[in-house]
């Protein structure tokens, strides 16, 4: 909205997919094993940070997750998880929303929350000189947030707005058309910003409920960056995080596997452009192939303007601006999307041209040279994860909400490099032989003439 | 402390609350060519971002060839003799560097971030690209396909962003910078490969160029590669200023209704033409980025208090000030009304809010606030390499220089309540706007309004 004049990316990937981490565009957290040292701390309260301590800027970055985001939304409630962690700054303790933000901004504080399908995040970032004001303020949010009649009405209103203008974004329609049918029934059916439905029905017992349930210490992770030492952090941590309840009380979610495979699905909108997403089962975090799977889709359609999918739908035919391919492992389930927006009436060429990349892909893998070429890539743009205090921050939660473990960082190129041909080969097959659930929003296409 | 180690050394000091910021030693220099180059050290990671800035952009376009800059942009990955189709993409690829590139109404810019041991070999791909591009139709033509696909993704799918470009048109009665940097639609469908060589050998030649490196390198090693990279490009043209036909004084108050089948949401935005940085006189942009916190940035923002919370009328509103580009500028205003208020009641808001501040300024602590995140923002910004780059770039190429970028937390303190206040009431004048209603159908009685 406040971009007086728009930059043109030379290519853009479009976050089609929600608001979870796309392992396509994000993995790899890269650190040239020389320059960033992480020094596990233990809080007096007993609590677990991950600290990297970085005197040369005056400033220190916090991010944390709590396990457990939109998929602890009740039934029905879709929506909760986002909107109340859309309030947390919203007023906290005895200080109302005004003074909250008022607050904030007098000390250049910037501080933001989310939630994503599995967990809910923040992530802080102060000057050092103003780390007490701070981190007071984080403390109420996590632990006093007043959720005001008023302050509820307000977001709700901006989030039906949001909603509202959703409903006809291809983007949009296609994503929630496709989450809802691989997942009906199952929470990660449900989109987590929630519908026009069940936002409306959402109460301030529904949000306190939620914090209340998520919000503890035994399924948070923090990460710490910036001009502070372990004695410091583990202040900190016992400050902001100390009085939250010892455990979570988490609904079970069972594990799923995407449903409709093999389902082509047309939503009918009119706009110029059509958006198509192709999504299947994708392979677990936690599964010995997943490195594996990781590499070959970098292979396919992964960052760099080298994929296949790159070349054959936008380089060699002009079909497309964007078009990627991603490998989502989520807590309940694995996911494997591919996606792209093309003009309407080649939605359906497009189609077949990246239908026919994977099932190629599926059926005789990568080359030697693409793989070799793929884990230099992988291997070589390691430490452009890790070059701002903030980046870092993000990749120390992230290595802990996968479970990875403090030496990630170091392993990580080496089991990269371990990745085999034999074993992007059979991962192909495993990721992209089996059928897939595609939706296609946009105007119906004509039919083909015949004979041409 | 900053230091710039330009022709001739300047030093700043700059004091954040209680504590000092050291700021990077910025390099500055020329080669006999023509070249600038600024190096900004950050050594904290063995990585590097490198960024070439072209000072051309929409702006610079013959009329009748919009879209052009950003086209060329596409090509310029279509590879040279030395270095054909995809060999620099390829490299990159392999040795694990991230690229990209950009076009605005004012500059264009390609950046790579690798691993440092590197750099001497993007620049030397850079510097190959400068001059040595060649374009067949067969790699041309399917690239105009990809920027029409672009255009239907951020332009023709978007209600939004097609009502911006109404308003940014009609705004703009003399400048180009009423036309979309992406070009419009039935002449980038035209643009040919004859076109876009045109304009390469115009304007792709070293003494129109910036290069800007930040990360952990040091100024003398960036000055030793460039000597032997970019150094050794002749200069292939000589650039006439950048003089583009500038605005008249505008006189009248400019309203416009888009209607969009698949608006959901109504929503109104306005601009001002304003001046931006490089034409304010001394101080006036600065005030006009403090006004544009307190009247639009976040929740604690004029706009945001009046129309969301208190009036309760809009469930969104705010505003910006876009003070880098070379000519006069843009100031905006926008708001998303709840269901059932209408757009006079919301303009009424916003008139008002804005009344206020040029008749009663703002208040020491909104002045307070606003600056302290100005240049917290700047100290934040250090923090991130590509950031830094891009800061300098962007002001070297739209009118700025590196002096411009280190002094910015100066400026912002200097700035008082009454240059705020001045501000509002010379360049908030609803005769320099216009604005824009975006709506699912047009009214009844549209035909009897206009």
């Amino acid at each position: 909205m406040s971009l007086a004049f728009r930059l043109c990316l030379r290519r853009l990937h479009r976050p089609v997919l929600g608001t979870l981490v796309l392992w396509g565009a994000l993995t790899a957290f890269p650190l040239s094993a020389s320059a960033t040292k992480i020094e596990p701390i233990v809080s007096p309260g007993g609590i677990t940070a991950w600290l990297v301590h970085e005197p040369s800027v005056p400033l220190i970055a916090l991010d944390f997750a709590f396990k457990g985001g939109a998929n602890q939304d009740p039934p029905e409630k879709a929506g909760v998880a986002t909107m109340a962690t859309s309030l947390l700054d919203e007023g906290a303790g005895d200080i109302d929303s005004k003074s909250f933000h008022e607050r904030l901004e007098a000390k250049a504080v910037e501080v933001s929350f989310s939630a994503t399908r599995d967990y809910v995040s923040g992530s802080l970032r102060t000057l050092t000189e103003n780390q007490d004001e701070a981190f007071e303020l984080l403390k109420l949010a996590l632990t006093a947030p007043r959720f005001d009649g008023a302050d509820v009405e307000r977001i709700r209103e901006q989030t039906l707005s949001e909603l509202r203008r959703a409903t006809t974004s291809p983007n949009e329609l296609a994503s929630r058309r496709w989450w809802a049918t691989a997942f009906a029934g199952h929470p990660y059916g449900s989109p987590p910003r929630g519908t026009l439905e069940s936002v409306p029905t959402i109460t301030v017992d529904d949000l306190k409920a939620f914090t209340r349930r998520v919000f503890a210490r035994d399924n948070l992770k923090i990460g710490i960056v910036g001009n502070i030492d372990a004695a410091a952090a583990g202040a900190l941590v016992d400050r902001v995080f100390g009085s939250l309840p010892a455990k979570s009380t988490l609904s079970p979610i069972a594990k799923a596997s995407p449903q409709g495979l093999g389902q082509k699905i047309a939503v009918d909108l009119d706009v110029p452009q059509s958006v198509l997403i192709i999504g299947g089962a994708g392979i677990l975090r936690k599964d010995p192939d997943f490195m594996a799977a990781f590499v070959l889709n970098h292979i396919l359609g992964g960052s760099a303007f080298s994929s296949r999918l790159y070349k054959e739908v936008r380089e060699a035919r002009g079909l497309a601006y964007s078009v990627y391919s991603a490998v989502m492992p989520l807590d309940y389930a694995a996911l494997f999307f591919s996606s792209t927006a093309t003009r309407y009436d080649r939605a359906v060429q497009t189609l077949e041209v990246m239908e026919a990349e994977i099932r190629k892909m599926a059926e005789t893998g990568p080359t030697e040279e693409e793989l070799t070429k793929a884990k230099s890539f992988l291997t070589g743009s390691y430490a452009l994860r890790f070059d701002t205090s903030t980046k870092i921050a993000e990749q120390l939660v992230l290595i802990q909400l996968d479970d990875l473990g403090i030496d990630y960082i170091d392993k990580r190129n080496d089991l990269v490099n371990a990745v085999t041909l034999a074993d992007v080969k059979r991962v192909a097959k495993r990721l992209l032989e089996g059928n897939m659930l595609v939706t296609v929003v946009g105007k119906p296409q004509p039919a083909p003439a015949k004979g041409g | 402390m900053r230091l710039i180690s330009a022709g001739a050394a300047l030093v700043f000091t700059f004091q954040i609350g209680n504590a000092f910021a050291e700021g990077p030693e910025v390099n500055n220099f020329s080669l006999p060519n023509g070249l600038e180059v600024v190096v900004i050290p950050d050594h904290r990671t063995p990585v590097v971002t490198h960024m070439i800035w072209y000072k051309v952009g929409s702006a610079d376009e013959t009329p009748g060839k919009s879209g052009l800059a950003h086209f060329l942009e596409h090509l310029m990955f279509k590879g040279t003799a030395k270095n054909p189709a995809g060999r620099f993409s390829q490299t990159l690829a392999t040795i694990g560097g991230q690229e990209n590139a950009f076009t605005t109404a004012d500059y264009t810019a390609y950046f790579q971030r690798i691993a440092k041991e590197y750099l001497p070999l993007v620049m030397e791909f850079e510097a190959d690209r400068m001059t040595g591009l060649v374009l067949t139709d067969e790699n041309v033509l399917p690239e105009r396909d990809v920027v029409l696909e672009e255009f239907n993704m951020r332009v023709a799918n978007s209600p939004d962003a097609r009502i911006g470009e109404q308003v940014a048109a009609a705004l703009y009665l003399n400048h180009p910078y009423g036309r979309p940097v992406i070009g419009w639609r039935q002449e980038i469908e035209k643009l040919t490969r004859e076109d876009a060589l045109a304009f390469y050998r115009r304007f792709y030649t070293p003494n129109n160029a910036v290069v800007v490196v930040a990360g952990d390198v040091t100024g003398d090693e960036v000055k030793r590669l460039a000597e032997k990279t970019y150094g050794k490009v002749a200069r292939v043209a000589e650039v006439p200023p950048r003089v583009r036909p500038q605005e008249p004084i505008p006189v009248a108050v400019r309203q416009l209704t888009m209607a969009d089948a698949r608006v959901a949401q109504p929503s109104l935005q306005r601009s001002y033409l304003v001046p931006s940085a490089s034409t304010a006189n001394p101080g006036e942009a600065e005030a006009l980025e403090i006004l544009a916190q307190v009247l639009g940035a976040g929740e604690t923002s004029r706009l945001y208090r009046t129309l969301v919370v208190e009036q309760h009328i809009a469930s969104g509103a705010g505003g910006w000030y876009q003070g880098t580009a070379l000519d006069d500028s843009r100031f905006g205003v926008f708001a998303s009304p709840l269901p059932g208020v209408t757009f006079a009641t919301i303009e009424a808001a916003i008139d008002a809010v804005i009344a206020k501040v040029a008749e009663s300024g703002i208040t020491p602590a909104e002045l307070d606030r606003a600056k302290t995140r100005l240049i917290a923002d700047t100290v934040y910004a250090e923090d991130n390499q590509s950031t830094m780059a891009r800061w300098y770039g962007a002001a070297l190429t739209s009118g700025g220089s590196v002096e411009k970028v280190t002094s910015l937390p100066a400026r912002m303190r200097a700035v008082t309540i009454e240059a705020v206040q001045n501000a509002a009431r010379t360049w908030l004048d609803k005769r320099r706007s216009v604005t824009g209603y975006l709506v699912k159908e047009l009214p009844e009685n549209q035909e009897k309004r206009s």
